[in-house]
Parts: structure tokens; sequence; C-alpha cells
């Protein structure tokens, strides 16, 4: 049973030029302890489906359930059992570590001392022990990601969403935070759900990809299926089965993050 | 519902934190209000003003009402930045009541407010001012109360733009008409007709005649009837909106 379903997952936006169909009806799963990617072209609906499975956006067609609740009728549940992380991340600049992760525990309900616990618990798995009296403002651009990461995970969360998570980062970092990612999954079989502009990324990182064009899934499978079915060979690239799919590149590299 | 209020509390902690944070700027709300006090307010002494009691107690009332104008008319500059972090995203995927959201908020800015009101009064009883207790008391409940309406709407408004840029001009389009229409600073009695009945379409004129009804002592007014009614319509309409403004931002 994935953990992780929708079917039909849609979302049309009424502007003034009339409606806009951003995701036109997504049909996906993801399993228990998997990592997925989910790649696409600019404007191809990937922050626009994220945006619903993480109850920021209600859709306007389709079904999902996530982690077991209903994302329509069950969006608080779903929070529960949901973290979340924007490209943009979501810390206060002038707030310090410690107080980041123990507000953000308690904003997940949990008792103080339980909240203090955790922060240490957290910032000692993810590294953060020394920089908790930092304010964020002064953590590096690894640092700030792994506090970013450490605030989806307070809640133990069975699926965790990643969004662009490596994106502005130093190649050392990304590394690091790769080895990070493998690691909560074998840890605590959490399942990461995360969206990349970095195909070299998808190909290291996830065990199975989707890729959505135009608003709907356009593909799926483990890298080597795809390199294999959409450019001839398991030793093709992986941007060359991705041009293949969507006849368009992944995003220009130097793309500025815009913050939504 | 205990979650729900230790939602608010949790959110009411962390912004009054952030205000600690920055002595400077819980004193320097105060300033404009306090440079009228120090160079308009003697102006007024001596002349004929026409209303019960002393120029003080027409002009401070006006003052803290200006100050609760426009303090919390800009409120929503907060989360606008906090939106450019991330901030307000990250809390809206936590289980937190949407409620409380916007409550710990509100909640924050009227201590603030009241806090500088506090000085301001301070400051006018070193200039001269006196008035009953009871009715420097109810002042600072309007001031809390004007706070919860305004500071609520500026965040409404905060959700829905994106850039600074298109949330000052709104609000000075808002404030100053307010200001100058509610007789902040004399009271519109003193003025044409037209200009007294015009003033009458301003809910805050309501709040400042009540309270300057407060200052000399006149708490049975029709005033103070209309200033209470005004101001909790004020309140409740201003978080009936914003809180559904809060939902709907939160799917």
């Amino acid at each position: 049973m994935p953990v992780l379903s929708t079917s039909g997952l849609a979302r049309t936006f009424t502007t003034k030029n009339g409606p806009v169909d951003a995701v036109r009806g997504i049909d996906l799963t993801a399993e228990r302890g998997e990592i997925l990617g989910f790649l696409g072209p600019n404007g191809a609906g990937k922050t626009t489906t994220l945006r619903m499975l993480t109850t920021l956006l209600a859709p306007t067609g389709g079904t999902a359930t996530v982690a077991g609740r209903d994302l329509v009728r069950d969006p608080a549940g779903v929070r529960r059992a949901t973290g979340y992380v924007a490209q943009s991340g979501g810390v206060d600049p002038s707030v310090s570590v410690r107080e980041e992760l123990v507000t953000q525990a308690r904003l997940y309900r949990l008792g103080k001392a339980q909240a203090l616990a955790r922060t240490e618990e957290l910032a000692a798995d993810l590294g953060l022990t020394e920089l908790l009296d930092r304010r964020t403002a002064a953590l590096s651009g690894g640092q700030r990601r792994r506090l970013d990461i450490a605030m989806g995970l307070t809640h133990r969360p069975e699926v965790l969403f990643l969004d662009e998570p490596t994106t502005g980062l130093d190649p050392g970092s990304r590394a690091d935070l790769w080895e990070l990612i493998r690691r909560i999954r074998a840890d605590h079989g959490t399942t990461v759900f995360l969206t990349t502009h970095y195909l070299d990324e998808a190909d290291a990182l996830a065990d199975r990809l989707v890729i959505v064009d135009r608003g709907v899934v356009v593909a799926e499978g483990t890298p080597d299926s795809l390199k294999r079915t959409h450019a001839g060979s398991p030793d093709a690239s992986l941007q060359d089965a991705f041009l293949a799919i969507t006849g368009r590149p992944s995003a220009p590299q130097d793309q500025t993050p815009v913050a939504v | 519902m205990p979650t729900f209020l230790s939602d608010t509390a949790l959110v009411f902690g962390r912004y009054a934190r952030q205000t600690l944070r920055s002595k400077l700027q819980i004193l320097f709300g105060v300033l404009m209000p306090l440079l009228y006090l120090l160079f308009f307010g003697p102006l007024l002494t001596d002349l004929p003003l026409s209303s019960a009691g002393s120029s003080w107690q027409l002009l401070v009332p006006g003052l803290l009402l200006q100050l609760g104008l426009f303090g919390a008319a800009f409120c929503g500059f907060g989360i606008i930045i906090e939106k450019q972090h991330g901030v307000v995203e990250r809390m809206r995927v936590t289980p937190v009541s949407r409620l409380a959201l916007l409550l710990g908020r509100v909640l924050r800015d009227a201590l603030l407010f009241v806090f500088q009101s506090a000085l301001l009064v301070l400051a006018a009883l070193a200039m001269g001012l006196r008035a009953p207790l009871a009715g420097i008391l109810i002042g600072f409940a309007f001031v809390a109360l004007l706070t919860v309406s305004l500071a609520s709407l500026s965040y409404a408004l905060a959700l829905k733009v994106t850039t600074p840029q298109e949330f000052a001009p709104v609000i000075n389009a808002v404030t100053m008409p307010s200001m100058l229409l509610s007789g902040l600073m004399l009271p519109m009695t003193l003025g044409p007709t037209w200009l007294d009945v015009l003033s009458h379409f301003m809910p805050f004129r309501y709040l400042v005649d009540a309270v300057r009804a407060a200052y000399v002592g006149s708490y049975a007014s029709s005033a103070m009837l209309y200033g209470v009614l005004v101001a909790l319509v004020l309140a409740a309409v201003s978080l009936a909106v914003c809180t559904r403004t809060f939902r709907r931002a939160a799917a």
C-alpha cells in the first residue's frame, strides 16, 4: 500500500484572461521509504502539485491520500504526518537556531520539555549542536539547509517534501545533503518526495522518478529504466532522456530561485 | 479549546520576543505622537475650543488613537518580510490553528501599542494633562480595540500582496484621510457643517469622541455608547474578515 497516492489531482487558477489549468490531472504513487524525484521543465506544474500535497493550496479536481489521510477532507491530519521544506527555507534570520527548532516543535504541539529534548536530539543528529545559540542569519548555506531540514523533521513525519533542496549550494554541501537525505530514509524509513532541476541529483539520489509536463505525468520509472527507454541505453545521460520525454531541457542552473 | 489557546500563546510569545529584541522599535512608535504633544499641544492651551476640560483632555485622546491608527495599519509590513523568508508557509504546513496565527500577532500588537500609549500619557501628565484614572484606562482599552481591528485588516492585506511597494500606498491612502476626518487633532465640531457631517461617516471619529468623553469623566454619555459600539463592531468585522483570509490562504 503506497504512502502517497494521487488520482487525477488537478488545479485550475482563475485569472483575468480566463481559467489556467496549471495541473491537469496527476496520477502518482510513492511507496513507504522511497526517495521519489519529481521533475519537469519550468511551468510544468511541479510547484503547484507540491503546494497541493502539502495542503498550502486546495485542489480543484481529483483526490489524494497522504500517509493514510485524505488530502481534501483531513488536511490537518496530512499536516501532522508530513514535513515540508520550501526552497526559501522558512526561518527568521533574527531568531536563534534553538528558538526556531523549539518553536517548530511546539507548533507541532509537542510539550515544552519534549520540544527541548527533540531540539537537542535533532541538533545532534544533523550536526547543529554547536550552532544552537547562533542567529540563523549567521549560518552558512549548507548549515542553513541542514536547519531547514531539521525543521521539517521535528515531528518525525512519514513523508518529507523537499522543494529544490540543493539549489544555490556549493558542490561539497550538495554531496553532504545527499548523504543526509539517504541517511534520513535509512534511519527512519521516511518517504522523501523531492523536486529538483539538477538531473545529476535526481540520478544519484532518487529510487524512482516522476516527470511532469504541461500538468500531467509524462514518464515515470527508475533513472536507469528511463534512460534505457527514452535515450536508448542505461549508460546515456538522464539529460538526454529528459529531453526526449519533454522536448525541453531541465531549467538552466543559474536560474535564481523565486520565493513564493 | 485548549490547543487553540496554547497555539495563540505560542505565536504571541514568538512575536513578543521579536519585539523585545528591538527596544528601539518599541520607543520609536511613540515618537510621532510625542512630537505632536510637545510642539503642537502648547498651541492649543489658550484657544477657545468650546469643549469640556482642558485642551490636553482634548488632544491626548486624539494622539492615543493616532498612535494606534498609524502603528496598527502598518503591522502588515512584518508579515510581508516573513513571507519573503518563507516563515508564513512554514507555519501554515504545521497543524497550528489558523486563527492563532492571526490572534497571536494581533495580541502582541495590542500590548505594544497600549504600552506606547502609557508612555505617551506619562509625558502628557508632565505637560499638564489632568484626567480621571478610569478615563485614562478606558482610553487604553480603545487603543487595544482599534489595534485589533486595524492590525487584522493590515495582516489580511499583507497576505494578499507580495511586495512592500504594493502595500504602503494602500495604507497611506487609508490612514491620512482617517486621521483628518476623525478629528484626531481638533474636534470636528469646530469646522463647517459639511465637514462635521462628512466626518460622521468615518468610524474612527466615534472612537475619538468616546475617549475624549472618558477623559472628562463623562462615562454615561451617548458619545461613549456610540464609541463602544463602533469599536466592537469594527473589531468583530475585521477579525471575521481576516480569519477568513488566513483560512483561505491556508487552503
